[in-house]
């Protein structure tokens, strides 16, 4: 979501290697491109930062049965009120660290929900903008390159699903194929894709007019062999940035399909579906929402950082203007 | 500009006629029977039979499909099975407060994120600046329905302000449209931030300077209008989203809005509703996308004399 990624004269990443070098060719004494990159994002301190809360949080879901306190869906006894209440951290009644975070309704332990929520929040994310990238990589340049009639039609198709309003396109899709974790995924990527398949498209469009391009056609070149061995590479960086993003817009939409109910089912413990029961006691125990939503907020901030940063080194001539 | 708004429309054709046809292609796949929800739990199996036919739910793919766009062409978009009222009917009491919703949000992105996106450009790389990109990138990550319940917690329910939820009174929008403007406005800070500087540093705003005009003279009247126009542009990208988001702080404030009816559809299986819901929905964002367009041909010349 961002508008330098949508127009394709201003984004010149290809111009960033020799003409039509693939990323991964290196001469013998030369940086290779990735170790440029790699290079470039050490030295931005946001990004780093981004990219150290990434791993942590990845770690954190990871060894979640290891950190984690409890069983995420143990209903203690001591893990309520006397009256049936949610109980609040137990550092700060004395209780010592049995409930570093609180309880919930139902006398689970919040941080070890969390802690495994993280697991949930991830796979959905990863995952779904796998095939989000892979979807709109292959509509956006399949439509760029090769015009029409696949041009119009795929387009036109992209913007129908455009159309609709995200959310509600997942909720009807998820409803219809019932909701557990595959499913939820494959809408995930299949409502998300079309951003991907505009930008890709644009670089297409742009890219196709360069000399290298009309160079190896000229060698004799099919146009399947320039499309996968000239124009993907030259994809790779946008790719690299919106599998970083794209991240952090897929768990925002799990977290929201979990908050509207129709998100990956309980007692599996999802960070949207806490705050939903939370709602109900937002009054008395605060704690059920503010701490898994502070975990969903790190884990987007954290993807957003990294996949910033990527921008900035993949692409130095827009360095620092977002 | 009547072109322009006269192709737009044309162009809009084909991608609702592609909007109905995509629901209505889930809703023939859906695995709950709609005649079974109609009828009931307890109605006889002939009964359901009579109901499906009743209903044309027995009819092939494409007599159904144009059967509705004939009816809904026609203003009628059927009953909702569950209530028994006319979707349109049911669509249109809805209508106002999703509106109200909508402007409300929009008003406080706008309102909040262009100053701080000019403020953060002019001062680029000081303080300021940092922090204000910090809290917008802070914004862009919080959950909305998470940051609508902190807003009733502090401001409705600590510190007694404004209504626990519900719809009525200006007084009630004021956190709803809260909620659903502020991480729009953290985006639009960050658009605004990054048009701006793009435009900073062109020739025209150096000369503008160069001629001695003041440097917030040169910013407001050279810069400004300019760097605006991207985010037109965003906006119009924006509007599947927002209008998407909207379903959350509905859902949060208890908002008698058009999201929660179509979420209330979704879980009842009510498939006229559904239909009905999801068809207007997109017609919002289809006529929101033109009307931006248009705006963005009114403050561009080169968009409304050019080809494109």
């Amino acid at each position: 979501m961002d508008i330098t990624q949508l127009d394709p004269h201003r984004r010149r990443v290809a111009d960033l290697s020799p003409e039509g070098a693939s990323p991964g060719a290196i001469a013998p004494g030369e940086v290779s491109y990735f170790g440029l990159i790699w290079r470039r994002l050490r030295r931005d301190r946001t990004a780093m930062l981004g990219g150290m809360l990434v791993a942590l949080i990845s770690l954190a879901a990871l060894f979640a049965p290891a950190l984690a306190p409890h069983d995420p869906s143990e209903q203690f006894r001591d893990g309520l009120t006397p009256d049936g209440q949610p109980m609040p951290s137990t550092l700060l009644t004395d209780g010592g660290a049995r409930f570093p975070l609180g309880t919930d309704a139902n006398g689970r332990d919040l941080l070890s929900r969390i802690l495994y929520g993280a697991q949930v929040s991830l796979i959905v994310g990863v995952l779904a903008n796998t095939l989000a990238v892979t979807l709109g990589t292959l509509i956006g340049s399949v439509a760029g390159f090769f015009g029409d009639p696949l041009e119009t039609l795929l387009m036109r198709f992209t913007d129908v699903m455009m159309a609709f309003p995200t959310l509600l396109l997942a909720m009807a899709l998820v409803a219809i194929l019932k909701p557990n974790l595959w499913i939820i995924i494959l809408v995930i990527g299949v409502v998300y894709w079309t951003w991907i398949a505009r930008v890709v498209y644009g670089q297409v469009l742009a890219l196709r007019e360069r000399d290298f391009v009309t160079a190896t056609r000229a060698l004799g070149a099919g146009r399947l062999f320039i499309l996968v061995r000239h124009i993907l590479p030259q994809l790779v960086p946008t790719i690299i940035v919106w599998g970083t993003l794209g991240i952090a817009t897929n768990v925002m939409l799990e977290a929201s399909l979990s908050y509207l109910g129709i998100g990956v089912q309980p007692p599996t413990p999802s960070w949207g579906g806490m705050i939903q029961q939370g709602q109900s006691y937002y009054r008395t125990a605060p704690w059920m929402v503010i701490f898994p939503g502070l975990a969903i907020m790190l884990t987007v901030f954290a993807f957003n950082l990294l996949g910033d940063g990527l921008r900035d080194a993949l692409d130095p001539t827009q360095r620092g203007t977002l | 500009m009547w072109t322009l708004l006269a192709r737009r429309i044309l162009q809009a054709i084909p991608v609702l006629i592609g909007i109905s046809l995509i629901t209505f292609v889930l809703i023939y796949y859906l695995p709950a029977d709609p005649a079974r929800m109609y009828a009931g739990p307890s109605a006889t199996v002939d009964t359901v039979a009579r109901i499906r036919h009743e209903l044309g739910l027995d009819q092939p793919f494409w007599v159904q499909y144009t059967r509705y766009i004939g009816r809904v062409l026609q203003g009628d978009w059927g009953f909702s099975y569950r209530k028994q009222i006319a979707v349109t009917e049911l669509i249109l009491s809805r209508v106002p407060y999703t509106l109200a919703l909508i402007l409300g949000g929009i008003f406080v992105e706008l309102a909040i994120g262009l100053p701080v996106g000019i403020a953060s450009a002019v001062a680029r790389g000081r303080w300021a600046d940092r922090v204000g990109m910090f809290v917008a990138l802070i914004g862009v990550s919080a959950p909305p329905f998470w940051l609508g319940l902190l807003l009733l917690y502090w401001f409705g329910y600590l510190i007694p302000i404004f209504p626990l939820g519900g719809a009525g009174s200006p007084v009630h929008l004021v956190l709803p449209a809260l909620t659903a403007g502020l991480g729009g406005a953290a985006w639009y800070a960050r658009m605004m931030r990054s048009s701006m500087l793009d435009i900073l540093a062109t020739d025209y705003v150096r000369t503008a300077r160069a001629k001695g005009r003041a440097y917030f003279a040169a910013v407001l009247r050279h810069a400004l209008p300019n760097a605006l126009n991207p985010i037109i542009t965003m906006a119009g990208m924006d509007i599947p989203w927002f209008i998407g988001g909207v379903v959350l702080v509905e859902r949060v404030f208890n908002w008698p809005g058009l999201g929660r009816l179509a979420v209330e559809a979704i879980e009842t299986v009510d498939v006229p509703l559904i239909l009905g819901t999801v068809i207007f929905t997109s017609l919002m964002v289809v006529f929101s996308g033109i009307l931006i367009d248009v705006v963005q041909g009114l403050v561009d010349p080169r968009i409304r004399y050019g080809q494109h």
